[in-house]
């Protein structure tokens, strides 16, 4: 009995609450991948076996399988932390930011970098709940900063915005170099 | 040496050169400063933009963040017991409980002039260094590069005491988020389900701003908006050297410390600090006030974390094996300028080595003089509300994944990998393994394959020297570590404080 307690002991570590589920889908989302390894890579005959294109998948997700099998153990065996589909939640909320995210780098091609700038950081700041008007003039001049910093002065690539075509012939030659 | 050293002063001597180290160590002591966000998230967003910049303004700018966060990151660690990154959360220790005593400028100071001294030892020894690894790197073959990497994973999932089974999938991960895409050896597609965008494999920098960067504006949004707050400091900033000079001994221990573990693969700034840390309370005269407001306690850590990034250029450059993210993120701006740092680096571009020792030089002394005037104006930016934070990290995490390739797809997978490290940094589970594992295996593969034809038996792999010191290196860490694990589990070790690795503040 003392032994397979110490045994537990061993297993036993610090965790925060839904540390179980990410340990769980983690080992699925491993056992997946290994599941296709035959399917997925391909077998070289006559090649040596560390040449081999199969090689380190097969080595990386073994071992990943191996660890999250481990973790999982480690989850199961320590005690329960309250508050796991609370947390859950909380991840699937960040969701949310990430369409914010994608639905900025979309509009970007179409409406251009200093427009779309300007609306999702207006649109974010106030979806993040702040009204105050010092919050949205701060949002506004960050956003164009963030712009005159990477487009005008860095000049990273981005594409122009299609709208961009529509704007009279000098400020349209600026807007396309600058913004 | 001396040629060597001008060579490298003359790469420094331009305008742009110039700019970059000021906005970047300047730039660094700012984000360093603010809780919320650190190095990793700036140099990830910043990253793309440098590859269009010459090699040598590219690196200085991301070198100077590097070597300057720590500085600023230590203001908010004393102030309001809030690390401003990662590495300053021992500094928080002994440097509140000063200010909670009345002496935040005796901390803040101290924590300068300690960060300083790391600073500078780090970057002489360096120096000093640098003919020897001149001479060794040759010696450097693809057994010993692949062994060294191999080591290099060991040991980032030995360092995370208390999650290393979650270090190991993590970095196991990484390997196998490299491996996906088209083998640029068979042609084969692995892992690629049919669909083309995978073909070409995943992007590491995509990664990187997804798990440093976004993850980061996610966290920042989906918590409760918080606007820390942090008193001015009065008095003169100068006076901490002074104090300094009082505790020669540990804060050049703990600048040996922080070399030692800089240099090697994946162990870096926390190891570093908490073993110079614990060898100044063991060596102290006053061990019983450290944790309540030791000067001595608040030079150890910040003296070891600042000798780190001088240190963890070290392999970086000699061998090209990055040590943690930020020399991981660093060593893709050399490979879009083909230049390969390696054993060939020091023979063919030496003087890039040096403008780049040079450059950390005058980073160091450029942040002090700015903290000298600055860190009131800093106590002020500190009070950035956290969500509005959140929202121009998400803006400029933009910037840096789609300027890559202006690629929408890339800012999909981006945003996947940053709600897998908004899971990652609630759960406070690592995400350096993922990105050392992407790297370090990317070289296992490539070396292991060029190794092939030369072995003929498994013992071929190990009969030079070198590869032979790194096998044993890799045994005897292993066994070090089951050795501890057995005897923690015979003296049941008290619970240690594990929310000290906190990834939640890249």
């Amino acid at each position: 009995m003392s032994r397979a307690k110490t045994l537990q002991a061993l297993f036993k570590r610090y965790r925060r609450p839904g540390d179980i589920v990410f340990a769980w889908f983690i080992l699925i989302v491993s056992v997946f991948l290994l599941s296709q390894l035959f399917a997925q890579t391909a077998f070289k005959p006559g090649a040596k076996l560390f040449a081999q294109p199969r090689f380190w998948p097969a080595v990386s997700l073994s071992l990943m399988a191996g660890f999250a099998a481990l973790h999982l153990l480690g989850s199961l065996l320590s005690e329960r932390i309250e508050g796991r589909w609370k947390e859950v939640l909380l991840w699937v909320s960040s969701l949310e930011y990430a369409g914010w995210f994608i639905g900025y780098a979309a509009l970007v091609p179409w409406a251009g970098y200093l427009p779309s700038t300007i609306l999702f950081s207006l649109l974010l700041v106030l979806r993040a709940g702040y009204r105050s008007k010092a919050a949205l003039i701060s949002s506004v001049v960050s956003a164009i900063a963030i712009v005159v910093l990477f487009k005008a002065f860095l000049q990273v690539k981005l594409p122009s915005g299609r709208v961009y075509e529509l704007l009279p012939d000098g400020l349209r030659q600026v807007m396309l170099t600058y913004f | 040496m001396l040629e060597n050293l001008i060579a490298g002063a003359e790469m420094l001597a331009r305008w742009d050169v110039g700019i970059a180290l000021l906005v970047g160590s300047i730039g660094g002591v700012i984000i360093g400063a603010i809780p919320g966000v650190g190095p990793a998230v700036a140099i990830a967003i910043l990253l793309p933009a440098t590859f269009a910049m010459d090699p040598i303004v590219g690196l200085t700018m991301l070198l100077g963040i590097y070597g300057s966060s720590m500085y600023g990151g230590a203001i908010p660690a004393v102030l309001i017991n809030t690390p401003g990154t990662a590495v300053n959360a021992l500094t928080s220790y002994d440097g509140y409980p000063m200010t909670q005593r009345g002496e935040a400028h005796r901390a803040v100071s101290l924590a300068y002039s300690a960060s300083f001294w790391g600073g500078i030892f780090g970057i002489l020894c360096l120096i000093l260094l640098s003919p020897v690894l001149a001479m060794i790197a040759p010696m450097f073959g693809s057994r010993e590069i692949f062994l060294a990497a191999l080591l290099g994973i060991i040991l980032v999932i030995l360092a995370h005491r208390g999650q290393i089974f979650a270090a190991g999938l993590l970095a196991m991960l990484g390997i196998f988020l490299q491996t996906v895409g088209l083998d640029a050896v068979t042609y084969t597609q692995r892992y690629t389900f049919g669909y083309s965008f995978l073909s070409s494999g995943i992007n590491l920098i995509v990664v990187v701003l997804g798990l440093f960067a976004l993850s980061q504006a996610f966290y920042l949004l989906t918590a409760p908006d918080s606007s820390p707050s942090a008193k001015p400091v009065t008095g003169k900033m100068s006076a901490g050297f002074k104090e300094l000079m009082k505790h020669k001994r540990v804060a050049t221990v703990a600048s040996g410390f922080g070399v030692i573990l800089g240099m090697i693969p994946g162990t870096g700034e926390f190891t570093a600090q908490f073993m110079s840390y614990t060898y100044a309370q063991k060596t102290s005269k006053d061990p019983d006030s450290f944790g309540k407001g030791s000067p001595e306690g608040l030079i150890a850590s910040e003296a070891a974390n600042n000798a780190v990034p001088a240190a963890a250029m070290i392999p970086l450059l000699a061998l090209g094996i990055p040590g943690e993210a930020l020399t991981a993120m660093m060593l893709s701006v050399f490979y879009v300028h083909n230049v390969i740092p390696g054993p060939q680096l020091f023979q063919n571009n030496i003087d890039l080595v040096y403008g780049l020792y040079l450059a950390l030089i005058l980073l160091n002394v450029i942040v002090m003089v700015f903290l000298l005037f600055s860190t009131n104006l800093l106590t002020k930016i500190i009070r950035i509300p956290t969500r509005f934070l959140g929202v121009m990290v998400l803006i400029l995490s933009f910037v840096g994944v789609y300027s890559l390739r202006n690629s929408l797809t890339d800012c999909m997978i981006a945003a996947v990998f940053g709600v897998f490290g908004l899971v990652l940094k609630r759960l406070n589970l690592p995400i350096v393994p993922i990105i050392l594992g992407m790297v370090l295996g990317g070289i296992m593969e490539v070396k292991l394959r060029s190794a092939m034809p030369r072995l003929k038996t498994p013992f071929d792999m190990i009969d030079r020297p070198i590869s032979f010191i790194l096998f044993v290196m890799i045994l005897l860490v292993l066994a070090l570590h089951l050795r501890t694990l057995f005897k923690e589990y015979k003296a049941h070790q008290p619970e240690e404080d594990h929310d000290i690795h906190d990834t939640q503040m890249r």
